[in-house]
């Protein structure tokens, strides 16, 4: 009886309502999304313009040069060595960082006892400031009085120059970047390797397999997902280090004869140190898209599907 | 199960080497905690211990250099990015999980797309921006571009796609406001993801250089480690000094790890897998 009064009234309560939700829904979002319109998608466009232009901080004049920033790069023999680098740090880093971690992780997965301080302590160097830890580096790499060099002497081998010289600093940077990263490698691991269900194995054993071929058959397949996320993210971070670089190789910035310089350190000293910004925001806008085309690319070559 | 791996002996084998692999990674802490407590003199001597242990390069460190007032500033600036950053993303996680209108869908995909963009593409235009609106060399300055993040604003709409539609309709009927219905229903129920952003933001500010390297010019406004780099920087040898700077700044973050290390620990699974 009631409901004889409503057909009228109830649509254009239910639009209020809808419009109201609406609108408190546009109020929440209204300073985030200018936020992100202003300080993520109008300076990355901006970035972009500034590389297509020779700008100078001091000077007013910026005449537009077309691609004249990115052909001054390519000709850049610094910033070939940057970007040569950032691939050796790439191959050298990630697959350790990988292997040491997966590891660690099948270890951790063995032992009932300690699992939890072992793996607390592998974790520690992750969340440990990285000013402070690349110094703390740099003095153990020390030439003549660090104890690394103490600990070669006293076996009887010769001492080492370690971030000293052009052929070491890279690998000795390396280490150090391992050794941060690899706990959290250790604990994603762990973690992916917890998500495979028992059943797996159990069914395995019954037909025989042990040791490498579980390990070969059921783990390393079935922790794919795992892996293409580790590799897609530790890629990622090895694009842009910088402030391990800066820090441990502080007095001669990039190491010597530009061995460790990466090419956020060389966008920071062109565009920072020399005030190029032109060709600073073009060196960026290649950083931008080779994490792009990497990223697309590693996640089309590892995610393929798994087939049992 | 117990009863065999006590028999096995390469379990004794993964002990004998993961505590081999522990001392290999703690070894740079204790390293750098036995220099910071050795005097100058010894400074050289490659001995584990000192042996006349003092606290001279600590107190010298925080008489000698700005080290409390930089501690100061990282905290200020740690503690208001993630505020802002836990109350923002929280905000528009829940819009974008729980209110339906026009646009959501599209908006969350230009806010996701964001995440591609490096921050190193960011700085040139934040420094320009920066210079003209007179924000060089302050507190607004270094933490304006950190104050909301898109990964945050993801990492909590996937938590609060999972509560119930029924739950805030409840909450609707009772009368409870549109913000109360995010502030009072929804936030309480992803408490775990909001501890984890939080403890992320402070870590990743805590621990920020790129940015505030660039935007801080005098000593007064350093934050921990750009002050920390460029007083190493100027130490020369004195590693002792550069040691016990270091352990300062290093104290602080393993004391919290070691009260927190499950939650942080599970905290990183719970973002890293989600992403």
């Amino acid at each position: 009886m009631a409901a004889a009064a409503r057909p009228a009234g109830r649509p254009r309560l239910e639009l209020r309502i809808g419009q109201q939700r609406t609108l408190w829904a546009y109020l929440f979002l209204l300073v985030p999304l200018l936020f992100f319109a202003l300080i993520r998608i109008l300076p990355a466009l901006s970035s972009l313009y500034i590389s297509l232009h020779e700008w100078n901080v001091i000077s007013p004049v910026r005449p537009f040069v077309g691609l004249d920033n990115f052909r001054t790069l390519a000709a850049d023999p610094k910033f070939a060595k940057a970007a040569l680098n950032t691939v050796r740090y790439v191959a050298v880093g990630i697959p350790a960082q990988i292997a040491i971690g997966l590891a660690l992780a099948l270890m951790l997965q063995r032992i009932n006892r300690f699992r939890g301080l072992f793996r607390a302590l592998y974790f520690m160097p992750f969340i440990t400031p990285i000013v402070a830890a690349s110094w703390v580096w740099q003095w153990m790499y020390s030439q003549h009085l660090g104890p690394l060099n103490h600990l070669l002497l006293s076996v009887g081998l010769p001492a080492q120059p370690f971030l000293r010289s052009p052929g070491q600093a890279l690998y000795a940077v390396v280490a150090m970047i391992v050794w941060q990263y690899v706990g959290f490698q250790t604990v994603i691991f762990l973690a992916g390797l917890e998500s495979i269900p028992r059943v797996y194995y159990e069914a395995a054993e019954v037909d025989g397999a042990k040791g490498w071929r579980l390990f070969r058959n059921i783990t390393l397949p079935l922790l794919n997902p795992t892996m293409v996320f580790s590799v897609v993210y530790s890629t990622i971070v090895y694009l842009q280090l910088f402030t391990q670089v800066l820090n441990m190789t502080f007095q001669d910035q990039g190491g010597p004869l530009a061995s460790t310089l990466t090419l956020v350190l060389y966008v920071y000293h062109l565009g920072f140190q020399r005030f190029r910004m032109g060709e600073a925001a073009a060196a960026t806008a290649v950083l931008f898209a080779v994490i792009l085309v990497i990223t697309l690319l590693q996640m089309r070559v590892l995610s393929k599907p798994v087939d049992y | 199960m117990e009863r065999r791996q006590r028999r096995d002996p390469s379990v004794w084998l993964t002990y004998l080497a993961l505590g081999a692999g522990s001392v290999l990674v703690a070894f740079p802490f204790f390293w750098m905690l036995s220099s910071s407590l050795k005097p100058m003199a010894e400074i050289f001597d490659v001995r584990l211990l000192p042996a006349q242990p003092t606290l001279e390069n600590f107190a010298e460190v925080l008489t000698r250099t700005r080290f409390p007032r930089w501690f100061a500033n990282s905290l200020i600036v740690a503690v208001i990015t993630t505020a802002s950053v836990a109350f923002f993303d929280a905000l528009v996680g829940y819009t974008l999980a729980k209110l339906r209108f026009p646009g959501r869908d599209a908006i969350f995909v230009v806010i996701l797309a964001t995440l591609m963009i490096p921050t190193e593409m960011l700085v040139i235009p934040w420094y320009i921006m920066s210079s003209a609106n007179g924000w060089i060399d302050t507190y607004w300055g270094i933490m304006f571009p950190g104050l909301i993040t898109a990964f945050g604003i993801f990492l909590i709409r996937q938590f609060m796609t999972g509560i119930p539609d029924e739950l805030l309709d409840a909450g609707r009927i009772d009368g409870v406001s549109e913000f109360g219905l995010f502030w009072r229903i929804a936030l309480p129920q992803v408490r775990p993801a909001m501890a984890a952003l939080c403890i992320f933001t402070f870590l990743g500010n805590w621990n920020a250089f790129l940015w505030p390297m660039i935007v801080i010019q005098t000593p007064d406004m350093r934050t921990l480690p750009v002050g920390i780099a460029l007083f190493s920087g100027e130490a020369g040898s004195a590693w002792n000094l550069i040691m016990a700077s270091s352990s300062l700044a290093i104290a602080p973050v393993l004391l919290v790890f070691i009260v927190l290390q499950r939650q942080i620990i599970e905290g990183i699974v719970l973002t890293g897998l989600r992403s």
